[in-house]
């Protein structure tokens, strides 16, 4: 490997004092934590530029979740039971709504490409777009699930339970879809195509995240399947931007 | 003081049935200009993407600075800039906040230097619109700011001179140079050629 490590000195040493505008830019190179800020920070002002794209998951999930006591019955004791599901099936297909444009629009304008081409680690890169993704769709569904509870008759001692959990889970939800959305990228109308695969890989997440919400709303320790939830979301976290990131640079060939 | 060559050797792609680059070999040495020249469907654009690695040839290697690029590749990405047929801009950003964001995801920038290299490209007057409002010439212009703010050794261009008017291919000429006189290379496919004040430049035929 000695080849490879006098390459990565290269772009330093290479520069000669006659080119101070290189030389400069080679001592100033970006740290990856200040490429992960800056990404992370540019989809977040893109999205607040589009705002239709945030709301749409949310409108969703509230009107699935509003449907049910008109569809089923208005008794309360009955949509207590049913609430861990729909608030979870909810979310989980509110969440695979916004999965489609993770990186459709980077494709489309070559910012992708100009990503992996940055030097900087493409991995850290969709991390960065992964957590953007979660603060503009997972979180504001959090926060949306309790009233979501509210209206099917959760008490409300049950309902900060039912926020950790969907928070916790939708971190899991964004990175196993941020797999899904990386690997449909080539591919036109990729819609169906992107649930089939992110749904067989987001079941645990939904069984663990309802049986979460049921004990909360029992009045029962949940933490059990809440550590089961954390450790998806630390499992997708450590292999999901790996994933994502080669199912890129496939994209751009 | 090592120099900055840039060396393929025998490169061959097929994409799909077809066989694009038919064993292209070419050195480019630091102050050097390469032209790629070609019909529509020559393979221009084929040869930049797999010089700057976004795609495999099959065969062949590509060396810059005597290095199989491959052994190395974000440090090899990290001393090339690559423009595409399109400006890498996000169309709800302006100008300006595109360059933030596309340069500083790479390099440390001052305002200083982004003001003045949005007034080299004359985008003083338009700089703060948001991109989607902006002419295509105009957007050439802002990705050939974001060229010279990235300040790297490689340059390699796809088109560059696509969309502007004479004022706008007499500054990419311009910037050519000055990338040159500095030290770097540059590789440009071009379906007109480069104006003719760019120095060193050596031409590189491919066949359809």
């Amino acid at each position: 490997m000695n080849r490879s490590d006098g390459n990565i000195a290269q772009p330093l040493a290479a520069l000669a004092p006659a080119d101070p505008e290189m030389r400069t830019a080679a001592c100033h190179r970006a740290s990856a934590l200040e490429a992960i800020r800056l990404a992370l920070l540019r989809d977040l002002q893109l999205a607040l530029r589009k705002r239709g794209q945030l709301v749409q998951p949310l409108a969703f999930f509230a009107m699935v979740t509003l449907l049910f006591p008109l569809a089923i019955s208005p008794e309360l004791a009955r949509l207590r039971e049913l609430a861990p599901g729909v608030v979870w099936v909810g979310a989980l297909l509110g969440s695979l709504l916004a999965l489609e444009f993770l990186f459709r629009d980077d494709a489309h304008d070559g910012t992708l490409e100009q990503y992996a081409l940055s030097g900087q680690s493409l991995t850290a890169l969709m991390t960065a777009k992964t957590i953007a993704h979660w603060l503009l769709t997972g979180l504001p569904l959090a926060l949306m699930a309790p009233l979501a509870a509210v209206s099917l008759g959760v008490r409300t001692g049950a309902l900060p339970g039912i926020l950790l959990a969907v928070a916790v889970g939708s971190v899991a939800l964004s990175l196993i879809g941020s797999i899904g959305a990386a690997l449909t990228l080539g591919i036109k109308r990729s819609g169906a195509l992107l649930s089939l695969l992110t749904l067989p890989l987001s079941l645990p997440v939904l069984i663990f995240g309802a049986r979460a919400t049921q004990l909360a709303i029992h009045g029962a320790s949940f933490v059990a399947p809440l550590e089961l939830l954390g450790a998806l979301a630390v499992l997708g976290g450590t292999l999901a931007p790996l994933a994502a990131a080669a199912a890129v640079r496939i994209s751009l060939e | 003081m090592p120099e900055h060559t840039i060396e393929v050797d025998n490169l061959h792609l097929w994409r799909g049935d077809r066989h694009v680059l038919r064993g292209v070999s070419f050195t480019v040495v630091r102050g050097g200009c390469l032209e790629v020249c070609g019909a529509n469907g020559a393979g221009k654009t084929t040869l930049l993407r797999a010089l700057c690695g976004l795609v495999y040839p099959e065969q062949g290697r590509i060396l810059w600075n005597g290095e199989d690029v491959r052994h190395d590749l974000p440090a090899f990405h990290a001393a090339l800039a690559y423009l595409g047929h399109e400006p890498p801009l996000k169309a709800d950003l302006t100008a300006r906040e595109n360059l933030h964001y596309w340069i500083g995801v790479r390099r440390h920038l001052e305002r200083s230097e982004l003001d003045a290299a949005l007034a080299r490209v004359g985008a003083r007057s338009w700089c703060e619109q948001l991109a989607r409002t902006l002419s295509a010439g105009q957007r050439r212009r802002v990705a050939l700011a974001g060229l010279t703010l990235l300040a790297v050794p490689l340059w390699l261009l796809d088109e560059p001179t696509t969309n502007l008017d004479g004022e706008g291919r007499a500054l990419v000429a311009e910037l050519v140079r000055e990338q040159l006189a500095r030290g770097g290379i540059v590789v440009a496919a071009v379906h007109q050629g480069l104006p003719s004040s760019v120095p060193n430049v050596t031409r590189l035929d491919l066949a359809a």
